[in-house]
């Protein structure tokens, strides 16, 4: 060990406490961290890009004809909802991740460091929207060449992808509580996929709603994946879903619908989750 | 002299466990501080309190000359911290790892990118520097976790631990870069379950039990208190027990305890360990076990406290129970 191990002189003043740009920085490498990782890692990267896919195709061509008549049709209709499903999916990553964080020791790292404290999690919350966007793109090239097209115009559709990544944002809070409760990485995925499929499928992603027995479209209708497809569908397709079960006359509603949504689920599961993330370091 | 590290009458509780009971240490600057205990005896919730992790629900410590609660940011700026898990990103490189340290502590990337260079190469990891964490040996991650805690070149280091599940050579190479730190002007905290491991690495050992401090002094000064060292003897044949047991009383000028077929006594004076073995040779007494060691942390357990270290699980209460 030569000059690496010799020590610095005593910094005269140390800093009291973490500037605003300073954490924003230090949010921006944990970020990179985050994205760094599933270069690493490819499983992930198929985790959000190859299997989302895989739904578009089977969804498309294996059931596409007989739900709405002709896969090409369907797949109009289809995809908004499937972006939004997969949105969903892809959240559970900021659990898992600080899961590992913390099973590992990582997390005492970092809170060991002179850094922002809510730097950690702003970093993996950022890194989550990195990789959205990027699933998002994905499916909708991959869509393209399938023959699915917008039926708006280029502001509805970044309208349509803002508000997934809104509502991405608040849904990562859900994420953040299952990765601070569950035990090892293992449970947040096994929670996440049991806790999301119910709730992804029981909405009218993949079918019209009133094909559903009435019971069922209560749920259905109330469910917040239901209304952020109709608002995802209205703001890509517009008019042309006109005269077809999935029609939404206007995408304020469901938009508007969404966004409440979104604020309530942050309100309840941002605070749950930084008091047992507290509890549990 | 003054100290780097002080800490006065510290509490933690988790729950219906006190971790920490009313600790008082310090720590002079430059020095080494050997905290010995065994499992669950607060060595980790102590370090972990001073390291600003958790936060003590009573009595006052500061790092540095700044308050561990009230200038916490201070205290951070200062410590680099090794804890008992090699807390490294199994997902990125080594280099990454240490480039993430770097940028977070605001080096700018060439800096940065440098200084895990200089790591690397100083910790002997770099023809493993652009290797998933993951595939490294326990003792590289050690190496690697221990460089990650130094990028911000800090004054003070908290190693807790450090060689825990580590091969002796492992252990011993990671000795000899503590060593090389203390040199360097580092001030260390070091929490051990190893007498052997304190006594290599510090000037002062803190014992502490059940959260208490009970014992405090040099190395030496501690193996005084502990006495002697041990001579253990295991005859071939079963049957010169009696006798190996009166030569060993004899020289030893002691009562020497039977374990099984294995005789023991405490021994002060060197010369005994070459009687014993010229007096069994001239009686045709073969051996199949013939040890003199040291004073072992439960030897020191039993005449500081009365008991020996119980070697309970889940130490430091809830913290490592849901962390691990």
């Amino acid at each position: 060990m030569t000059a690496a191990a010799t020590t610095a002189p005593p910094p005269a003043e140390l800093s009291p406490r973490v500037g605003l740009a300073e954490g924003l920085r230090q949010t921006m490498t944990l970020a990179w961290r985050t994205i760094v990782q599933v270069r690493h890692n490819p499983w992930e990267l198929g985790d959000f890009s190859i299997q989302p896919i895989m739904f578009v195709l089977l969804f498309t061509y294996v059931f596409g004809g007989a739900i709405a008549g002709s896969t090409g049709e369907y797949l109009t209709f289809a995809l908004p909802g499937i972006i939004v499903m997969n949105m969903l999916f892809i959240t559970m990553y900021v659990g898992t991740g600080l899961n590992i964080d913390l099973t590992k020791g990582v997390f005492d790292r970092l809170r060991s460091l002179p850094v922002a404290r809510w730097a950690p999690m702003a970093g993996r919350i950022l890194a989550d929207q990195v990789k959205q966007a990027w699933s998002i793109f994905l499916l909708l090239a991959v869509g393209m060449i399938l023959g699915f097209r917008i039926g708006t115009d280029v502001a509805s559709l970044l309208a349509a992808v803002g508000l997934m990544l809104v509502f991405a944002l608040a849904f990562s809070w859900v994420s953040v509580l299952v990765g601070v409760l569950a035990k090892d990485p293992e449970k947040v995925q096994l929670f996440g996929f049991t806790a999301l499929f119910p709730v992804t499928f029981v909405s009218n992603v993949f079918a019209p709603t009133d094909t559903m027995p009435g019971w069922l479209q209560k749920f259905v209708e109330v469910n917040p994946v239901t209304i952020l497809a109709d608002a995802s569908r209205a703001l890509m397709l517009g008019d042309e879903t006109t005269g077809t079960q999935w029609h939404v006359a206007s995408a304020t509603t469901p938009a508007l619908q969404s966004l409440l949504w979104a604020a309530v689920i942050a309100a309840v599961f941002a605070p749950l989750s930084v008091w047992a993330l507290r509890r549990r370091v | 002299m003054d100290h780097a590290i002080w800490a006065d009458g510290l509490v933690k509780r988790f729950g219906e466990t006190t971790a920490l009971d009313g600790v008082n240490l310090g720590v002079r600057t430059g020095t080494v501080l050997g905290l010995l205990g065994p499992n669950g005896a607060g060595k980790t919730t102590a370090v972990r309190v001073l390291a600003t992790l958790l936060r003590p629900d009573a009595g006052t410590a500061s790092v540095g000359g700044y308050d561990i609660e009230r200038q916490a940011h201070q205290v951070r700026q200062l410590v680099g911290l090794t804890g008992q898990y090699a807390a490294v990103d199994e997902m990125l490189t080594g280099a990454e790892n240490l480039l993430l340290i770097g940028r977070l502590l605001g080096m700018p990337r060439p800096a940065a990118k440098q200084r895990a260079r200089e790591l690397l190469s100083d910790f002997d990891l770099t023809d493993a520097a652009d290797r998933a964490a993951k595939t490294y040996s326990g003792g590289m991650r050690r190496r690697l976790d221990l460089a990650a805690s130094l990028v911000g070149r800090p004054q003070m280091l908290f190693l807790d631990e450090p060689t825990t599940g580590l091969d002796p050579r492992a252990r011993s190479e990671l000795w000899s870069l503590i060593r090389r730190l203390v040199s360097g002007g580092v001030t260390v905290l070091l929490t051990t379950q190893y007498l052997e491991e304190a006594d290599a690495l510090a000037d002062e050992i803190v014992v502490i039990d059940h959260g208490r401090v009970i014992a405090t002094g040099t190395p030496d000064e501690l193996k005084a208190k502990t006495g002697s060292q041990t001579l253990a003897v295991r005859p071939e044949d079963e049957s010169h027990l009696p006798l190996v047991t009166a030569v060993v009383g004899e020289l030893t000028k002691s009562t020497p305890e039977l374990q099984g077929s294995r005789v023991t006594a405490p021994v002060t004076d060197p010369a005994v360990l070459p009687a014993v073995v010229r007096r069994l040779d001239d009686a045709g007494v073969l051996v199949t076990e013939l040890t003199l060691r040291g004073a072992s942390l439960n030897e020191v357990f039993l005449s500081l406290t009365g008991h020996p270290a119980e070697d309970g699980d889940g130490d430091e209460g809830p913290t490592e129970g849901s962390l691990t």
